[in-house]
């Protein structure tokens, strides 16, 4: 007998799936600028969810004095080589300093200098204390006029017709309760994804990554699931972290000065070239030539920057300071240690995600994509987020002004509580969800790139790869859950089996390394003109279809194919 | 990573269990339970949100854990981050919400 779950029918002018940076800034501008009625639907609680949970240490996108948002956007073309939306990207970048100013009226603090500027850190970066950054603009999402946040309420999927996007679906985690989303317009901002490929740390601190565990690729196989054509998956992000507690290095690097060096004590910086994945390469490659373990020389920084570090750790990614102090041994008393992480599909640093309109705008009317989960708009970080947020929102008052109409198709909806009734009746069989994430990582990290390949596949990996992402995607159709918590994992499940689909399907049809280790294969190994070009990817009768793409070179993009 | 609660300092007031952008802590007996212990990402919100100093986090041995616990208590704009190590000396380190970090 199957359960049957409660449901609830929730009518908005715009559904925000996802409450993190992006949604919660969309949702403040719709507020401020319209009476439309917005709705929030955040698997989480919007005060710390997603990527500002613990705090950031601070903005990375930022147009400092002497510098134009022009400079942003070749700056990060150059280390995309090539492969961005330069309309998306110099939108984003005209906009980074002007959300800045909200978010410092809202109370984050940011550092200034005598003459009352915001204190630079390198070409691009401002200073802040970022740990509340989440809870002052949860704060501002909750109490702007006209939004309704609902929190815990994980949505599965889109409803989707002719193309135009209606609503979605999804479910309460703490009581059985399904909820049913009317709406206007949706903008996606769920983020990117982590946990595709076997962590750095697969045991007990398994989620002891760099990208939040809880983005679970969710809007990115909502939209592939529904045909909304995607691009970049294969420019996977590996960040550069502190080992172990793959703490963000930027602190320590560009803020402290501290070198990256090889157990030789040679510098290495500058020997693999710049660009984030060559920084990356150079440590892999030490590594692989025997020169590791590789560090942050912040041995040399001066004692006078211990407490200064500790204090901007607590701020950002605690276990970090933590690790210090267990250690006995401050930063300027033991270099610290780095390493690559394993692969993310992350939209904010590299491109990977929806393929948007200028205004962000997918190609399903109606549905937009900001943040992490948007694509081509690499490097725009938390305040590209919020800038995303901003411009899809003020698109979606612009076209909602013109009325919408309802659907009342019940078919999927009820399609939908089928699945999840039935996914509910019990125990499994055979393997949990847990037990097939454990296989999906494994796959990921031998076949497809992941850190014990130091990154590399060749076309027969990837083939094998794809072979057995579509068996464990056989084997999720037999989960079961015996309530809404385990509902979720099988849910968390299947969109990272998704999106590893599509990852597969990206690196196999990039045939070239445009990027070392984001995309390293061992097929072409080098950098081929004929793939200036974006790879994207659409799902058409359950097959996902390759689409190669010129560069976009004009200022403005509309879908028109 | 991840995290422990004393049980007796609990009152269950459940928001730690509201707060985790994980959903990994659920009620049992009016009191939180960290249902998920390996599955925690270590961002220490739940900590920050216990007014009762219930919730200490550590470091899991894989990642070199030696069994110290941290927790935050906060007074207005001061964050004070207890550590308390393995030998049972405490450090605390005051962070005041209104400074920057300095790099
Ligand atoms: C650890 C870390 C440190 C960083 N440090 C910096 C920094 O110092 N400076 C900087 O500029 N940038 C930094 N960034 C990048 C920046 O924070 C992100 O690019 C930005 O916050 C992304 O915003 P977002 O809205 O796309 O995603 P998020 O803020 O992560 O929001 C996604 C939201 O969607 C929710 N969600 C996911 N799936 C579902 C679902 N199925 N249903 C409902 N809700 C769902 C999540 O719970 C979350 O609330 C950092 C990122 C990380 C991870
Ligand atoms: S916040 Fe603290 S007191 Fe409240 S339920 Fe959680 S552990 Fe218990
Ligand atoms: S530290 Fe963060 S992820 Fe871990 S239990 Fe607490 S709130 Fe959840």
């Amino acid at each position: 007998m199957n359960k049957k779950l409660g449901h609830k029918i929730v009518h908005t002018d715009v559904l925000i799936i996802g409450g993190g940076t992006a949604g919660c800034f969309a949702a403040v501008t719709v507020s401020r600028n319209s009476s439309l009625s917005v709705v929030i639907a955040e698997k989480a609680n919007i005060k710390r969810s997603g990527c500002l949970a613990a705090g950031v240490n601070a903005i990375n996108a930022y147009i400092i004095e002497g510098r134009t948002p022009e400079d942003y956007v070749t700056y990060a073309t150059e280390d995309a080589k090539g492969i961005v939306r330069r309309d998306l990207l110099l939108t984003a970048a005209e906009r980074f300093n002007s959300v800045t100013a909200a978010m410092e009226e809202m109370g984050l603090v940011i550092l200034k200098d005598e003459k009352g500027n915001y204190a630079a850190r390198g070409n691009r970066n401002i200073k802040i204390n970022g740990e509340n950054f989440k809870p002052l603009l949860a704060k501002a999402a909750k109490e702007a006029p006209g939004v309704t946040v609902l929190n815990k309420v994980n949505m599965t999927d889109l409803i989707v017709e002719d193309n135009e996007v209606k609503g979605a679906i999804g479910f309460r985690i703490l009581d059985e309760m399904i909820y049913e989303i009317r709406a206007g317009a949706v903008l996606m901002a769920t983020g990117g994804a982590a946990g595709l490929y076997r962590p750095n740390n697969p045991g007990f601190s398994r989620h002891k990554m760099w990208y939040p565990p809880f983005n679970t690729g969710a809007g990115y196989a909502m939209g592939i699931l529904s045909g909304a054509e995607m691009t970049s998956f294969e420019m996977r992000f590996i960040a550069l972290r502190c080992k172990d507690t793959i703490a963000p290095t930027g602190t320590i690097a560009q803020g402290a000065g501290a070198k990256q060096m090889n157990s030789l004590g040679e510098d290495y910086e500058r020997k693999y070239g710049i660009t984030t994945s060559e920084r990356l390469y150079g440590t892999v490659k030490e590594n692989l030539e025997g020169r590791g373990p590789c560090y942050l020389k912040t041995s040399v920084v001066g004692e006078e920057k211990d407490e200064e570090l500790l204090k901007a750790y607590l701020n950002m990614a605690p276990s970090q300071t933590l690790k210090w102090l267990e250690a006995g041994k401050n930063p300027s008393e033991q270099d610290v240690e780095i390493s690559g992480t394993e692969p993310y599909i992350v939209g904010g640093h590299t491109a990977s995600g929806y393929w948007v309109n200028t205004k962000r705008e997918t190609t399903i009317k109606g549905l937009y994509a900001a943040g992490d989960v948007s694509g081509g708009c690499p490097q725009k970080y938390v305040t590209g987020a919020l800038a995303e947020g901003e411009i899809a929102a003020l698109d979606i008052i612009s076209k909602l002004h013109k009325g919408y109409k309802e659907s009342v198709d019940q078919s999927f909806v009820a399609s939908k509580i089928e699945e999840y009734e039935t996914i509910l009746t019990g125990d499994n069989e055979l393997f949990t969800a847990q037990e097939l994430e454990e296989a999906m990582q494994k796959i990921m990290d031998e076949y497809a790139g992941g850190i014990t390949a130091y990154y590399q596949f060749n076309e027969t990996n990837l083939q094998l790869a794809d072979e057995k992402i579509s068996q464990l995607l056989k084997l999720w159709e037999n989960l079961k859950a015996r309530d809404m918590r385990e509902l979720l994992e099988v849910y968390e499940l299947r969109e990272r089996l998704i999106v590893c689909k599509s990852v597969i399907a990206h690196l196999y049809h990039r045939k070239e390394t445009r990027w070392h280790c984001f995309n390293e294969n061992l097929d072409h190994k080098d950098t081929d003109k004929a793939y200036y070009k974006y790879v994207n990817s659409k799902m058409t009768d359950k097959t996902l279809k390759m689409i190669y793409r010129d560069i976009v070179e004009g200022a403005e993009y509309e879908h028109k194919d | 990573m991840s995290i422990r609660i004393d049980k007796d300092k609990c009152v269950g007031c459940m928001k730690c269990l509201e707060v985790c952008p994980g959903s990994l802590i659920e009620e049992k007996d009016h009191k939180a339970h960290m249902r998920y212990p390996k599955d925690c990402w270590g961002c220490v919100s739940c900590v920050k949100e216990c007014k009762f100093s219930a919730i200490d986090f550590y470091l899991g041995a894989d990642i070199g854990g030696n069994g110290s616990t941290m927790n935050v208590s906060i007074e207005g704009e001061i964050l004070h981050w207890n550590v308390k190590k393995s030998d049972g000396t405490m450090i605390t380190i005051d962070v005041n919400s209104k400074d920057s970090n300095k790099y």
